[in-house]
């Protein structure tokens, strides 16, 4: 992947984006930080900047993930060299797995870059080091859980774009699902329990619960054995 | 000698469809085995069956002596497959690309290296091989995925047109390369190129409508008609005039000063004679049925029972030629 120019300029373009995002939180951290002195139990810098960063960078990354896994699978089909990985011997499980973890070593370059900003500030000040890892955790799994949507989404077609676009409008539903539980109460709670954000906010706030690492590891398991058996039945049936 | 490829009742099904019928042959090491039928007829599917791209509705398919559908890792590395379309990656050098196959069909990175030299070497693609792929003309591009094919010595070779798009130096090399390969390798050639079999192979088979038409040694099909010789006189002779000769059991004008006739003589005999009737011989050869004769008498054979007469005129002509 990094042999294409593509993998550059999204690393590129992810990079100013959220750098500028960053600078501007420390912007605003500076400006109210006289204030701070003041509070009692003030937020800290993690707070105030690697939270609402990380917060950015899940949406900006929702948005960027389908183009990392629109050409997956689609494109193999598309240029028939499916054919190459399927007459070699490897197994589609492992064609599919090698796909993936390809893929999340290229989120983990996108975040490690996302994560030395917030740590370089460690060179002036303390940071909440256990809740900065929990929201790098969160965002770790919220992005395997798309990429692995969007690996499935790209099984199912053979046009890069048709992929994109699906995995988009998958991934924002399940972003947004709950939008409307926020007033109501009781009744949606299955809603809530369904979208990504409520579970990736939780981690952000520092709270690693094994309810929300479940969701997410099914949520990528789940995606990825439904993309081994959608390969495997279009073998069958092509 | 155990056989390479042993299928066995292979059937395929497209929903109702039956693109592949009760297809059984085997493959020895050392044949370079013709794979003919017209478009649709089915040939594509027992590629894709046999390289693992397609699940079999029935029947087995044995690699190597390794079930396909039992042990697909083991039996697929006993197998280079080339494609119709080249599976290349655009993106990347012949280089880089043949590194990549080499450590997809699990070589260890020395043996890696060494395979994709030779590969580049016997390909001729020294030239090109720090080349971007999709920036090489469509011969070269073939010849990269012939590369692929080779590349880990499989003992089973399947080339699915493997010449198209070569220029003709290329292909003449591309055929020396597949009978050199054949030697110690057992090869499947799918082609339309009907003369390029004849050139290749050794054993061909036809496939018609998904069913196994023909299936022998190419010296077998051809070879037993050593009694026919396309003769050019300078002498204009009538039909006539050579049903009168004896010594010809057939005659057939094909053009002014050329004829073909069948004698149980020897072509010794026959020239001896011919010269003797001072006609002006000019040339003198055997007629071998050509592959092309074979191929459509057999593949629009069954298409034609019931349709009109002028069609069925047609068929028995090239089944009296074929038959003769």
């Amino acid at each position: 992947m990094f042999l294409s120019p593509l993998a550059w300029v999204i690393l590129a373009v992810i990079q100013v984006i959220l750098a500028w995002s960053f600078f501007s939180y420390v912007d605003e951290f500076f400006r109210i930080q006289s204030d701070l002195t003041t509070m009692k139990n003030a937020p800290g810098v993690t707070d105030l900047v690697a939270s609402p960063l990380f917060e950015v960078a899940s949406i900006v990354l929702l948005m960027v993930t389908p183009l990392l896994t629109m050409r997956l699978i689609s494109e193999e089909k598309r240029n028939k060299t499916i054919g190459l990985l399927l007459s070699s011997p490897v197994s589609i499980t492992e064609i599919v797995l090698g796909k993936y973890l390809g893929l999340l070593f290229f989120i983990s370059v996108i975040l490690i870059m996302l994560l030395m900003m917030p740590l370089s500030l460690a060179m002036g000040t303390e940071l909440d080091l256990i809740k900065l890892f929990s929201g790098f955790f969160g965002l770790f799994l919220m992005l395997a859980a798309f990429g692995a949507a969007g690996l499935y989404m790209s099984s199912l077609t053979d046009n890069p774009m048709i992929a994109a676009i699906s995995t988009f409008g998958l991934l924002l539903l399940l972003w947004m699902i709950n939008i409307n539980s926020a007033s109501a109460t009781g009744s949606t709670s299955a809603l809530t329990y369904l979208s990504i954000h409520t579970h990736f906010t939780a981690m952000l706030r520092g709270i690693m619960n094994t309810r929300d690492i479940a969701y997410f590891l099914l949520f990528i398991s789940g995606f990825i054995v439904l993309t081994i058996r959608q390969l495997e039945t279009q073998r069958l049936q092509s | 000698m155990s056989s390479l490829i042993t299928v066995n009742n292979l059937t395929r099904h497209y929903g109702d469809f039956c693109a592949v019928n009760d297809i059984s042959f085997e493959l020895a090491t050392g044949d370079i085995l013709g794979f003919l039928g017209p478009n649709g007829a089915g040939k594509s599917s027992t590629m894709q069956m046999l390289t693992g791209n397609l699940a079999p509705t029935l029947g087995e398919i044995f690699i190597d002596g390794i079930d396909l559908l039992d042990e697909p890792r083991e039996a697929k590395s006993a197998l280079g497959y080339l494609p119709e379309n080249p599976p290349l990656y655009r993106e990347l050098t012949v280089s880089e690309y043949l590194h990549y196959c080499a450590r997809l069909h699990r070589l260890p990175k020395q043996a890696a290296g060494k395979a994709c030299a030779s590969a580049i070497e016997r390909c001729g693609l020294g030239e090109v091989r720090q080349r971007l792929i999709k920036n090489l003309s469509k011969g070269y591009q073939q010849r990269v995925g012939i590369a692929q094919a080779i590349l880990h010595s499989p003992p089973v070779i399947i080339l699915d047109e493997p010449t198209v798009g070569l220029d003709p130096i290329q292909i003449i090399e591309i055929r020396r390369l597949i009978k050199e390969l054949g030697s110690n390798h057992g090869i499947i050639l799918c082609t339309h190129i009907l003369p390029e079999v004849q050139v290749v192979c050794n054993r061909v088979q036809i496939i018609n409508r998904g069913e196994l038409v023909y299936n022998a040694d190419l010296k077998d099909m051809l070879g037993d008609q050593q009694n026919r010789f396309e003769v050019s006189v300078t002498a204009n002779l009538s039909q006539q005039e050579l049903d009168s000769h004896d010594i010809f059991t057939s005659t057939e004008k094909t053009g002014e000063f050329s004829f073909i006739v069948e004698s149980d003589a020897g072509a010794d005999e026959l020239t001896a004679y011919i010269v003797q009737q001072q006609w002006g011989l000019t040339r003198f050869t055997t007629v071998k049925d050509t592959l092309e004769d074979m191929f459509i008498s057999l593949t629009t054979g069954d298409n034609n029972t019931g349709d009109d007469n002028s069609d069925t005129d047609l068929l028995e002509q090239t089944s009296d030629d074929v038959a003769a």
